[in-house]
């Protein structure tokens, strides 16, 4: 089935197509990827062809982008990502335990979301650039350092109250 | 009282607005830029200044900015990229800049874009800074275009710089500066073959300089004080300040902006020391792909390029990871080869494959299953990849393996002979 861009999508990949010279449309697939995902929580085939067919740009080169980056999901995930960082700083500070808190918490393995569908625990494998902070998570993209169980426990309440 | 403690990069540190153009100008910022603007030096001049500055590239590999910059040929069309894809693991001095001083950046890639003759500059951003580092630096470029000091024919000076900011998608391979290239245009993230090097062929194949966001935050002061007083702290070899993340089992971790040549001890001292009164084992002093020294070599060790790469390990990064004595080297060797094995991107094999063979030989012993032949397996299968790829990214994922066996072999010799830790864990 094939998908067609809201104009209000569209407007937003227009503002990365604009980042670049008129010749270079290419250069814009991972903002656009990004702002679809946005609008969409996952990417599928048809969403990807639509991106191409809007840059004007053969799917595959779409397709190659979707599935290289780390940063696009291919499945239906929880609104929120919580992504913790597990790399060596935070390692050395207790990132797993906080990983394993969360996991429990929230009832999933890393890499699954919850079944209300309101997080995404992500498989994290990079650092994430809070090494001073840690241990450190995302939740969609918002730094939460120098985290506890306990303070984890806090930030999740406070989201549920949101 | 250390002297000269966040001089250029995080100048702006203690004030209320850290991040406003009003700080930045109260603290010498687009002085430099201003007085280009008026005086339009010959670009070569603002290139060799830096050169004489002996600035060297503060992203990892240490290379020496104006020397870089004196590649950049005179053509129609050329570009300055910033590489603020911070990625390497330990390392979050990018971000600091970039959240409290994106105006040091932002003249930087002003005067950077002068000096090698290019109009356009595009900053790259991890996907992961897409909040609140990214919206710092946007407001900030919006005080710069609203102020006047970057667009088309600035103040009627004939100097156009225009700057763009990008985001990456997730790929730490991506902060490798040709893959960085082929994510700018819009492909995967696979390093190039070098030569050509990216000031022949970059940017759409357009002659390019990609600096570290560290590297241009730092040229402002140099064009607006001069080389003297740039000199003035740190070494012969290792001129000027460097920003010092300082992770792992330290009192109070932090980023500091130091001169280079700072002993060990004092940036330990000023981080509270070794924390819960344990004592030290072993620190890797530039980010996760140097190789890691034991404490006996940081004792009187100063912190440059000339003084790490004696002791054989690299300045890389300034991410100074600390160890201390309750750590199991053999499970943090895991996590670390763990990272490399996902981040490689696959385009070479013996990266592709080398990395997913360490991780699992490791795996192994970690969980009791090793066997006394991973050991040659450790000590071989590196320096087959070391060398034998596009990028660094190979070495990074050899150095860890062999210097953690080099220091620590007794330790992987325990877990593979009683299948578990030599170490009594905290």
């Amino acid at each position: 089935m094939s998908v067609s861009l809201s104009t209000e999508l569209c407007t937003r990949i227009d503002a990365w197509v604009r980042r670049f010279p008129a010749e270079h449309r290419r250069s814009a697939v991972l903002g656009a990827l990004r702002e679809t995902q946005k609008e969409y929580g996952h990417l599928t085939p048809e969403r990807m062809d639509a991106v191409a067919q809007y840059l004007e740009l053969p799917a595959i080169q779409v397709y190659e982008v979707g599935s290289f980056y780390t940063g696009f999901n291919h499945q239906e995930v929880g609104q929120r990502t919580i992504s913790v960082c597990t790399n060596i700083s935070c390692w050395l500070r207790g990132g797993e335990e906080i990983l394993n808190h969360l996991s429990e918490r929230l009832g999933v393995a890393p890499g699954e979301s919850t079944e209300d569908g309101r997080f995404f625990l992500k498989q994290e494998e990079e650092c994430l650039a809070a090494c001073c902070g840690a241990p450190m998570m995302q939740i969609d993209h918002v730094y939460h350092e120098n985290l506890t169980p306990e303070r984890v426990d806090k930030i999740l309440e406070r989201l549920a109250d949101d | 009282m250390i002297e000269h403690h966040n001089s250029y990069c995080f100048a702006t540190m203690e004030a209320a607005s850290p991040w406003a153009l009003e700080t930045y100008e109260a603290h010498g910022g687009y002085y430099a830029w201003r007085k280009i603007l008026e005086t339009r030096p010959p670009r070569r001049e603002v290139v060799e200044q830096v050169k004489a500055s002996g600035l060297r590239g503060r992203g990892g590999a240490g290379f020496p900015t104006g020397l870089k910059w004196s590649f950049m040929p005179d053509v129609e069309e050329s570009y300055l990229v910033c590489n603020a894809d911070e990625s390497e693991p330990g390392t979050c001095k990018d971000r600091d800049i970039l959240r409290f001083n994106p105006h040091a950046l932002i003249e930087g890639m002003a005067i950077g874009c002068y000096a090698i003759g290019a109009t356009h500059g595009y900053i790259y951003l991890r996907e992961e800074f897409c909040e609140e580092p990214h919206e710092r630096l946007l407001t900030a470029m919006e005080e710069a275009y609203a102020q006047g000091l970057l667009g088309e024919n600035i103040r009627d000076s004939g100097i156009t710089v225009e700057l763009r900011d990008t985001l990456g998608a997730g790929a730490y391979i991506c902060g490798e500066e040709t893959a960085l290239l082929e994510s700018l245009e819009g492909k995967k993230g696979l390093p190039r073959f070098k030569p050509p090097f990216p000031a022949s062929y970059g940017l759409w194949g357009k002659p390019t300089s990609v600096n570290n966001v560290e590297s241009l935050a730092l040229v402002p002061a140099i064009v607006r004080d001069g080389v003297e007083q740039f000199t003035q702290v740190g070494t012969e070899k290792s001129p000027g300040t460097k920003c010092f993340s300082v992770s792992g089992h330290v009192a109070r971790p932090g980023n500091h902006e130091l001169p280079l040549g700072t002993p060990f001890a004092d940036l330990l001292e000023l981080c509270g020391g070794v924390w819960n009164n344990r004592r030290l084992k072993a620190v890797i002093p530039g980010g996760s792909s140097v190789p890691v020294l034991p404490a006996s070599a940081m004792e009187g060790l100063t912190m440059d390029f000339e003084s790490i790469e004696a002791a054989g390990s690299l300045l890389g990064s300034g991410a100074v990871i600390v160890m201390d004595d309750t750590t199991d080297m053999v499970r943090a060797l895991q996590r670390i080869s763990r990272f490399y094995f996902h981040e490689s991107c696959g385009q070479c094999t013996p990266c592709r494959e080398g990395t997913g063979w360490l991780y699992r030989v490791l795996t192994r012993i970690v969980e009791g299953q090793g066997e006394p032949r991973d050991l040659e397996v450790l000590d071989t299968v590196p320096a087959r990849i070391d060398g034998h790829t596009i990028c660094a990214l190979g070495a990074a994922a050899a150095w860890p393996v062999q210097s953690f066996l080099r220091h620590f072999r007794e330790e992987f010799e325990h877990y593979i002979e009683h299948g578990r830790s030599l170490v009594t864990p905290a």
